[in-house]
């Protein structure tokens, strides 16, 4: 019953969160509702008890790729952007397609099996600690794409600095 | 303990459920309030040493010594009028200075202080630090950004820019000790440095210590790295537009920062609260003197050094504090991390 | 206990938000915080499924997808930054050199 409450709040406030976004006029008060939204994010991952991924979450998303976001907007004009129209003219065609999607992925998932239990239980979990289990199976059985990972970061952070580079 | 075991914790012990959040509320203001009261004399301390480097007194008046300094600065602080500039974003102006305090005050949660006390023994403590420390760039860009004034917005894009880089090197120098212990939990990683003779990564990690504490200057934008704050040339950088009790959180964040960067370098690099087995096997009588007493002696020992090297070194440059952050610590960092592995790797 | 299927419908709803957030805005920057979102949505349900089948592959995954959000996120907002120096434009609808 108490999961299902902590359930139920994470659940409205993310929606809300995740919609007041997408709607601000002003940029830089949706990359701050963003920072709430991984907040509960991060948090939504505790109550999964992946603690690992929660701390990852904020110490990436919050603490990199947003602080990015509002480092580029505020490099931006941002007084013609509160004063320019915010959506495009065709935008109840948008909602559509989204809840379209939605009603699909609801028919889709209502129907959901859930497959056979694997080996890493809650138990084992807390007794190897997450950080462990899961970094053995990322060095184990992941070992190629986690290479291949590294090598598209290389690859962006070498596009992102003659992107940005100035010409000449 | 994991974060969850908190969870069941409270929730699981129906009986004594209010008793364990009475403890735990108990221990919050406990840490809370003495940290505060450390901050506040942090400031005496730091006005009093540099005086003194300075062949000046430093703060006389207010009391024998000014010892009451720190208590009229802040009586003085919570009584000024809160201005808020015309044209600025106001919900995020009154919100950015809220955000730093908030992050140093979580990660004191972490911090063990000595033996079995801490708030929170979870697992993941030095990556929950970390975390924490990549907020406080938000304070800093909210802030600099939404005062609308061309000081602050500069002080904030350059901090914000030092903080970001300075975090990567951070990370990576205490990757060498996550290493080492084999935890991320700070409770471990001190009693994994008892098991050495020396009782302190400080010897072996030597390269890593020195990147931390490099990096630890520029994280809390202390001298010879503060340039956001910069009082010469932008005044005072991305907080130029607060007054009164605003501008003192944003000042109590800058030294619960440094007390908190302190308190990891302690734990991490000099043992916690522990003393060197070869002192102690030397000497059992050292055993008797209870662990907060190294623990704060050795905190205070560095953020004496903060105020050392503010007196001493001069300001840097950005490109240079930028070469140096990308071109010298985080390459360190890295080779620190290969020869490390390489060396727990053969043993 | 929470069903799994509250979560898979709780990161359904943040993906189609995410979605026709990317399709209904102008400014470019929200159009990839709309990405960002629709990521982090397919993060939750890998999680949950994690959790309930007892299986840490979706954790893998999580980390991977992270990884590819941070390149995206640079790589994105680098692009952004160099089309502000040539245009000085951040909406969709100001940048069409090419309509015919």
């Amino acid at each position: 019953m108490l999961s299902k409450l902590f359930f139920g709040y994470f659940a409205v406030i993310m929606v809300a969160l995740s919609l007041l976004v997408i709607t601000r006029r002003n940029p830089v008060h949706s990359v701050l509702w963003m920072l709430v939204l991984f907040f509960h994010i991060a948090g939504l991952y505790l109550f999964l008890n992946a603690e690992f991924l929660a701390a990852v979450q904020v110490i990436l998303y919050a603490g990199a790729i947003l602080v990015l976001f509002l480092f580029v907007i505020m490099m931006l004009n941002i007084k013609v952007e509160i004063t320019a129209e915010r959506f495009i003219g065709e935008w109840p065609i948008g909602v559509a397609l989204g809840l379209s999607i939605l009603m699909l992925i609801y028919f889709t998932t209502s129907k959901l099996i859930q497959g056979p239990a694997g080996q890493f239980s809650i138990e084992a979990i807390k007794a190897e600690t997450h950080t462990k289990a899961l970094g053995k199976v990322l060095y184990t059985e992941y070992l190629f794409p986690f290479e291949i990972a590294s090598l598209i970061l290389l690859i962006a952070i070498v596009g992102a600095i003659v992107l940005a580079k100035k010409r000449g | 303990m994991n974060i969850f075991g908190l969870f069941d914790g409270l929730i699981g012990m129906q009986g004594s459920l209010a008793l364990n959040i009475l403890i735990i509320i108990v221990k919050i203001a406990v840490v809370v309030g003495i940290t505060m009261l450390h901050v506040a004399y942090a400031t005496y301390f730091e006005r009093k040493v540099i005086g003194h480097m300075q062949v000046r007194l430093g703060p006389m008046r207010v009391g024998p010594h000014g010892i009451l300094q720190p208590i009229a600065d802040g009586i003085k602080l919570f009584f000024k009028e809160d201005i808020v500039p015309d044209g600025a974003d106001k919900p995020v102006f009154k919100i950015a200075p809220i955000i730093p305090v908030f992050a140093a005050l979580s990660s004191l949660a972490v911090i063990p202080f000595f033996e079995g006390f801490v708030i929170a023994d979870i697992n993941i403590g030095l990556l929950y630090i970390l975390a924490m420390s990549s907020l406080g760039a938000y304070g800093i860009v909210m802030s600099g950004w939404s005062s609308n004034s061309k000081y602050s917005f500069l002080g904030g894009l350059r901090s914000s820019a030092q903080v970001i880089s300075y975090e990567i090197a951070i990370g990576l120098s205490l990757v060498g000790v996550m290493i080492m212990a084999g935890s991320l939990s700070l409770n471990d990683i001190v009693k994994a440095q008892q098991q050495h003779w020396h009782g302190m990564y400080l010897i072996p990690q030597f390269i890593a210590y020195f990147v931390f504490l490099v990096a630890a200057f520029a994280e809390t934008n202390r001298a010879p790295f503060d340039l956001p704050e910069a009082e010469s040339e932008l005044v005072a950088g991305y907080f130029v537009e607060y007054s009164g009790m605003r501008f003192a959180l944003f000042y109590a964040a800058e030294y619960m920062g440094m007390i908190i960067m302190s308190s990891i370098a302690v734990v991490c690099f000099w043992g916690g609260w522990t003393m060197p087995p070869v002192i102690t096997n030397a000497v059992p009588a050292i055993k008797m003197v209870p662990g907060i007493v190294w623990f704060v002696g050795k905190v205070y020992f560095h953020i004496f050094l903060y105020y050392w090297i503010r007196a001493t070194l001069p300001r840097y440059r950005y490109d240079q504090l930028m070469a140096l952050g990308w071109k010298v610590l985080i390459p360190l960092a890295l080779a620190n991390i290969v020869v490390t592995a390489i060396v727990k790797f053969m043993s | 206990m929470v069903p799994l299927n509250w979560y898979i419908g709780l990161s359904a709803v943040i993906f189609v938000i995410g979605m026709v957030g990317f399709i209904v805005r102008k400014n470019i920057l929200i159009m990839l915080m709309s990405i960002e979102l629709m990521l982090n949505s397919v993060n939750i349900s890998l999680v949950a499924f994690s959790h309930y089948l007892q299986d840490l592959r979706g954790q893998v995954f999580v980390f991977f997808i992270i990884t590819v959000a941070a390149a995206e996120a640079a790589i994105g907002l680098a692009i952004l930054v160099a089309l502000f120096k040539n245009k000085a434009a951040v909406h969709t609808d100001e940048i069409m050199e090419m309509k015919g």
